[in-house]
């Protein structure tokens, strides 16, 4: 216990810019980033990896943000809900969730927006049940998922007319 | 004049800061000096406190810690009465009752802290059950553990029974459920000698906090501000809970003399804050031969939980929705709330409506079986019309066409030919394939007087630049709110969406316009923003500023030109009850509320008999809830509710363990997921209502009501089990299925 309670310094990339942190080695990577970084667009929603309000994308993978430790991310690459607009102009994902309605509350949104992403950039046309299936890991309690799930359709429409 | 905005599927208003993460919750924010606070629960379901025990290893001088001796006002959490504690003092009378406060800057030392607490009680007897608590082994509120009972009576039910030619009786129950807002309840506290008390969090009722901590403080009533964050969900968990938090974030905020921020994590959110009332139903109903209700005999019964907070009123509307859409000579009600030693259950979705009409639905398809009629030809033969009367003897002078609902929704599910393909396919399969409905209404506003005492209030003000600003203590908590207040306000004017803004719910800035509960918000609230608007314009036609016929710009030259002359520009109106609406509170009989929205919902499922695991397959949502004033958030309002009630109908499951939730994760109290949700097909018949804003009427709860229900019935169509009780776990199919075939 002593060992791990001594700070550490972990050095990565945040949504395109070079981070250092010094934090515990096993705190969560979801409190470096709210409370130190100050991206405060990951939410929690339970803490233990079940609900997906925390994802993140590191070296471009989906990971649930509470079940980090800090001292993964020595040398990672993070991309947050605040990185993915391109400054004023909104990913299709999130414009087709303001326009379709896949965000009511918004407190699971960022995460499920993550997810989308995610799986757009692994499988551009997805069908519904693979849609289904790569958000399977976001809970929603507000939509019913079905607005969320016609957010990532259109998002794939529009995708296709501006590529 | 600008186009139509009602009827528009416009974006939400905050949708863009929800999309980017830039919108703020209670957990993004920070003051200068914050520290954090925790609540330390008695952990023994009813108990008399022997002492509290520091225990050694915690640096306990850098604590704050409060207890009741520290409240300087009245020791409560102030809501219908004040029999619920702020913290306990001598007794504790349910598991998770908050004794102790802690705040420190360190938060994981704080939790440190919470376990070495210890609560030394000395254990008396408790009582969980609902049968243990009518049959008083323990007394343990009042004199007889009842914190209200209502009857309705219609007609002469007891000389009704011998005209009867069928006579079915049947006792239906449903569980607990938890509200699960993905964003968990927190507060922000800041006293100070000159602001006095201030408040930030999550929660739908800023006026009910306000008022909670104003009896806790005994402050005047300006020295006490609460203001709304951004929301993450509430679906009732945040309409009376917040209170409590509140209370004890303020508690440390003043004695610290820092600003305290409590977040609850997950287990303690689900373990300690309100939940659905877990009921019972009994129904005995007579019917004629043809299929036409006589009478019916309903003995309705929710456990409430320790303390009385909102159970008198989700046993009120339980109670009148629990004869449903039906025309019925004869009826009798009998309802109660009883005590047991659980956590205060509460508001949720529905608040009682979705527990009495899982009963009734369930029970009339097992009516219709009995008379030898199909499910949907009984309903047929005995919905309610025009100049017919509920079974509070509420005379219905809207236009109401339940058979026309059902035939729609009959129609869209492909309901016969499915029903009648099952059972043929059902014999070869071990996947066991069924359809089944529920009809049902569910009433607007608050109930009876209710919406005449709340005498609610909303301010409309418009700036120099033409923009109007709406002022409600109304919350956005993903419902749509600011959207469709935005779209009232724009649609009375004529001016456009974006000219509009929805000032944050803050009680030093907004009028009280009610809690943001009963599916009151767009009806009774929304026409008071119409009103507001309309109050507006008046004053600029009638000063002579402002002419018929004018555009944004005219409006807003008009706006400068006012307040350049006169200062501001601005309108207050308050609801005026229709003066034919009349409510008997005394006999519980009358115009219990001025509309109802009317639905039906087809549910298609699967059930694998060698798993027990039911699928649901499709959904259709037919309702009739007057205007919509915007489509995809009209829909994602039946959507979200219809998920709901498939967990309710199918997986949330609190399992109890002597009046504490022992399943408080989300990785064993199981909601649907993207995986588990049918296609859920929405649609709107639009009769407009007279009294709503363009003709709109209440939609929140409503899809809460039928949706299990339909489920259920469902179930019993594909395996022919009778379904008495949800949440149908495949633990619970299991054992029926087993018991039918044994």
């Amino acid at each position: 216990m002593p060992e791990a309670a001594r700070k550490i310094r972990v050095q990565c990339v945040i949504n395109g810019r070079a981070a250092t942190f010094e934090t515990y080695p096993m705190a969560r990577l979801l409190d470096v980033l709210r409370e130190q970084a100050g991206l405060t667009g990951t939410k929690e929603g339970c803490g233990e990896g079940e609900c997906g309000a925390c994802s993140i994308e590191m070296d471009g993978a989906l990971v649930n943000s509470c079940l980090v430790p800090a001292l993964q991310a020595e040398g990672a690459k993070i991309r947050t809900i605040e990185a993915v607009a391109d400054d004023a102009r909104l990913h299709a994902v999130q414009q087709a969730f303001v326009t379709h309605g896949g965000a009511q509350c918004g407190i699971c949104t960022p995460g499920m927006i993550l997810a989308a992403v995610n799986l757009l950039t692994r499988n551009p046309r997805p069908s519904e049940a693979e849609i289904r299936e790569g958000l399977s890991g976001n809970l929603c309690r507000c939509t019913g998922y079905t607005k969320i799930f016609a957010s990532v359709v259109e998002a794939c429409r529009e995708a296709e007319k501006r590529a | 004049m600008g186009a139509h905005i009602i009827g528009q599927s416009v974006p939400r208003k905050e949708g863009r800061d929800k999309v980017t993460g830039r919108a703020r919750y209670v957990d993004d924010l920070t003051f200068p000096e914050m520290i954090h606070g925790v609540t330390v629960r008695s952990a023994v379901a009813r108990g008399r406190i022997r002492g509290i025990h520091f225990e050694g290893g915690i640096p306990w001088a850098e604590f704050t810690i409060v207890t009741a001796k520290d409240i300087p006002s009245k020791n409560c959490v102030a809501l219908l009465v004040e029999d619920q504690p702020c913290l306990a003092d001598e007794f504790v009378n349910h598991p998770e009752e908050p004794v102790v406060l802690l705040a420190h800057p360190d938060k994981y030392l704080l939790e440190e802290a919470r376990r070495a607490v210890r609560i030394d009680i000395e254990p008396l007897p408790a009582i969980f059950t609902i049968d243990d608590s009518l049959a008083k082994k323990q007394v343990i509120w009042s004199e007889d553990n009842i914190f209200k009972t209502f009857r309705v009576e219609k007609g002469d039910v007891d000389s009704a029974w011998g005209k009867a030619d069928f006579i079915v009786e049947g006792e239906y129950e449903t569980a607990a459920q938890e509200q699960l807002y993905i964003e968990p309840q927190g507060m922000i506290a800041r006293v100070d000698a000159k602001e006095g008390v201030t408040v930030w969090g999550s929660l739908q009722c800023p006026y009910y906090v306000h008022k909670a901590l104003v009896r806790l403080f005994g402050l005047p009533k300006e020295r006490i501000r609460v203001v709304q964050t951004e929301t993450g969900g509430g679906f009732g968990g945040k309409e009376e809970y917040p209170s409590m938090i509140a209370c004890h974030a303020a508690l440390l905020a003043w004695k610290s003399g820092k600003p305290v921020k409590i977040i609850y994590d997950r287990a303690e959110d689900m373990a300690a804050t309100t939940k659905r009332h877990p009921s019972r139903t009994r129904h005995r109903t007579g019917i004629t031969r043809d299929g036409k209700l006589l009478a019916m005999e309903i003995d309705f019964t929710l456990d409430g939980g320790v303390y009385e907070t909102l159970s008198p009123v989700v046993l009120s509307r339980g109670t009148i929705h629990a004869a449903g859409p039906y025309n019925c000579p004869n009826v009798r009600i009998r309802s109660r709330a009883v005590a047991t030693n659980a956590p205060p259950h509460g508001a949720f979705r529905g608040f009682g409506a979705p527990q009495s009409v899982f009963a009734l639905e369930r029970h009339l398809d097992r009516v219709a079986s009995a008379v030898g009629l199909a499910p949907e030809e009984l309903r047929r033969r005995n919905f309610i019309r025009e100049g017919q009367a509920l079974a509070v003897s509420q005379v219905i002078h809207e236009k109401v066409d339940m058979g026309r609902l059902l035939d729609r929704a009959l129609d869209l599910s492909g309901y016969y030919a499915k029903r009648k393909r099952f059972q043929e396919e059902n014999l070869r399969s071990a996947i066991k394939r069924g359809i089944g409905f529920a009809a049902f209404l569910h009433g607007a506003g608050f109930t009876g007087s209710g919406e005449e005492y709340l005498a609610s209030e909303v301010a409309l003000e418009a700036t120099r630049e033409g923009r109007v600003r709406v002022l409600a203590g109304s919350t956005e908590m993903g419902q749509g709110t600011n959207t469709i207040f935005a779209q009232i306000a724009a649609e009375t004017l004529g001016l456009d969406y974006e000219q509009i803004e929805i000032l944050q719910p803050d009680t030093a800035v907004v009028p009280n316009s009610g809690p943001t509960v009963a599916s009151r918000t767009a009806m009774i609230v929304g026409k008071l923003v119409e009103s507001a608007a309309r109050a507006v314009q008046q004053t600029l036609f009638k000063s002579g500023i402002l002419k018929q016929g004018y555009g944004t710009k005219d409006f807003a030259n008009a706006c400068r030109q006012y307040i350049d002359k006169f200062g501001t520009l601005q309108s207050l109106v308050k609801y005026e009850h229709p003066r034919d609406l009349h409510w008997d509170d005394e006999n519980y009989r009358g115009d219990a509320y001025g509309a109802y929205a009317w639905a039906v919902y087809v549910a298609e499922v699967s059930v694998d008999t060698r798993t027990a695991e039911v699928r649901v397959e499709d959904f259709v949502a037919v309702q009739e809830v007057g205007k919509v004033i915007n489509p995809v958030l009209a829909a994602g309002q039946i959507e979200g509710g219809v998920a709901q009630g498939i967990g309710f109908a199918l997986y949330e499951n609190v399992v109890w363990q002597e009046g504490r939730m022992v399943n408080g994760q989300m990785t064993n109290y199981i909601m649907p997921t993207s995986m588990d949700v049918p296609p859920i097909r929405v649609f709107f018949e639009e009769i407009p209502y007279a009294r709503g804003p363009a003709g709109a009427k209440g939609i929140g709860e409503l899809p809460l009501d039928g949706t299990a229900p339909a489920i259920a019935n469902a179930i019993a169509h594909a395996t022919g089990v009778d379904i008495l009780r949800i949440p149908v776990t495949p633990e619970s199919l299991l054992s029926l299925l087993e018991s039918v075939h044994a």
